[in-house]
């Protein structure tokens, strides 16, 4: 058993959302959900993190943001899209500066449906997403065994929540 | 007990106590907040974690410079416990850290710099009292090692009072807790991101953690000194020290630099430097 199933950390990107899916999100981290039972840290530092949860869409503006958020996070790393907007750019999806849903930007590897995503919804995410980033260690460290270079991320194909 | 068992001890139990006390803490955080918090062995999870993941070299002198960090931090407590003149390991302590400063200001980020800055000064704020903490213990007791002074038949504390709450005091500062965690935070969202570790990635940060439970076991260490009657009354009162921390990390928010720099000198010098100063006039 490896050590990313007992500690995920997040970061949390609110891409063009109206805020609903982000109060939900930050409801996770409250004593009702309480997500840190289950060693989640949600932090602000893509370097330290383990999962990018995006809520919101991708907009001519933040498109970079997205994409350097995205690099800078370590192997093995997942992304998760919470809500409408972030799976497909919800009801601003004909917004004329709206490119769509996270996935026209970076590989996602689990939707969480919803307006607004309910939190235990996003825990649900959360955790099929640690499922995938399991996956992703295993490829790194048989990569490793076998003296192959760096996996590339997000070469996994996306699962749906 | 010979020093280089005592030497062996540290290095081995220390992290394992240190990361035990911060699981601890993680738990009785989220318990005053009204939530379940994380596993006891949380911390352990998360530096095994990081071990695995990927570490990101922006400055290839970071890795070994954190690397000094944490072998000075552990060789700080091994000095002390084994035997070592308590004056000589506080220049060790600082070396530690400035390890740390240095691992954090070879890389661009300016969250990384501006941490950086901050320990510097956060040094500035504690260093000069624990070498004075350290000089009054040899003075009262007349032994200049930790064995020495646990022989030594003076109690510590009862000479030195103002000594030991400076030393909590200063304690605040160095566990990084709230209102004076100005280098490095525990916590998201904030001006800082996360300080001096910000760029510091995988077994980059694994390093940083494993020295900080060094650091928390070397404060205990710290704290018997002036409980050299009685090591498990020592142990004790850390422990009570340390829930007081975790009381005021909950209940403050981080002050600006020059309080930190400000307070820790006016404490130091009004209770740590009254107390010497009444040690050195009754001639003892």
């Amino acid at each position: 058993m490896s050590f990313f199933r007992r500690s995920p950390w997040i970061l949390h990107y609110d891409g063009s959302s109206c805020n609903g899916c982000d109060i939900e999100v930050l409801a996770c981290l409250t004593p009702l959900y309480d997500v840190e039972r289950f060693g989640v840290v949600n932090t602000g530092n893509p370097k330290h993190a383990d999962i990018l949860l995006v809520t919101g869409s991708v907009n001519e503006r933040n498109v970079e943001i997205v994409e350097n958020l995205y690099r800078q996070m370590p192997d093995p790393k997942v992304v998760v899209a919470v809500g409408a907007c972030a799976c497909s750019g919800g009801i601003f999806a004909r917004a004329y500066n709206v490119q769509g849903g996270i996935d026209r930007v970076v590989p996602v590897d689990v939707y969480v449906p919803g307006c607004a995503a309910r939190p235990e919804r996003i825990i649900d995410g959360v955790v099929q997403g640690i499922a995938a980033l399991e996956g992703k260690r295993a490829a790194m460290a048989a990569g490793r065994r076998r003296g192959a270079l760096r996996p590339q991320s997000g070469s996994q194909p996306a699962g749906a929540a | 007990m010979s020093g280089l068992a005592g030497a062996v001890l540290f290095v081995v139990l220390a992290p394992v106590a240190g990361g035990l006390l911060v699981g601890a803490d993680r738990v009785v955080t989220a318990r005053m907040q009204g939530r379940v918090g994380p596993p006891l062995l949380q911390p352990f999870y998360d530096v095994g974690k990081l071990l695995e993941k990927e570490a990101r070299q922006v400055n290839p002198v970071a890795e070994p410079l954190l690397l000094g960090h944490l072998a000075f931090m552990a060789l700080t407590g091994a000095l002390v416990l084994g035997g070592v003149d308590l004056l000589f390991t506080v220049f060790v302590f600082a070396l530690a850290a400035l390890c740390l400063v240095l691992a954090a200001g070879s890389v661009a980020s300016p969250f990384s710099h501006a941490g950086a800055e901050r320990e510097l000064i956060v040094l500035l704020a504690t260093e000069p009292f624990f070498i004075l903490m350290l000089a009054a213990v040899c003075k009262v007791t007349g032994a200049s090692t930790f064995a020495g002074v646990l022989a030594s038949p003076v109690a510590v504390a009862e000479e030195l009072p103002g000594v030991l709450l400076a030393f909590l005091f200063v304690a605040t500062v160095k566990l990084r807790k709230s209102p004076f965690d100005i280098a490095a935070s525990h916590h998201p969202h904030q001006e800082l991101v996360s300080g001096l570790t910000s760029d510091m990635s995988g077994r980059l940060l694994a390093y940083v953690h494993l020295a900080h439970w060094y650091e928390t076991a070397l404060l205990a260490v710290f704290v018997v000194l002036f409980f050299n009657r009685s090591v498990p009354l020592g142990l004790a009162v850390f422990l009570l020290a340390y829930a007081v921390e975790i009381l005021v990390d909950n209940s403050t928010s981080r002050a600006k630099w020059e309080l930190v720099l400000r307070s820790s000198w006016a404490v130091t010098l009004l209770f740590s430097g009254g107390n010497v100063l009444a040690v050195f006039l009754l001639g003892r």
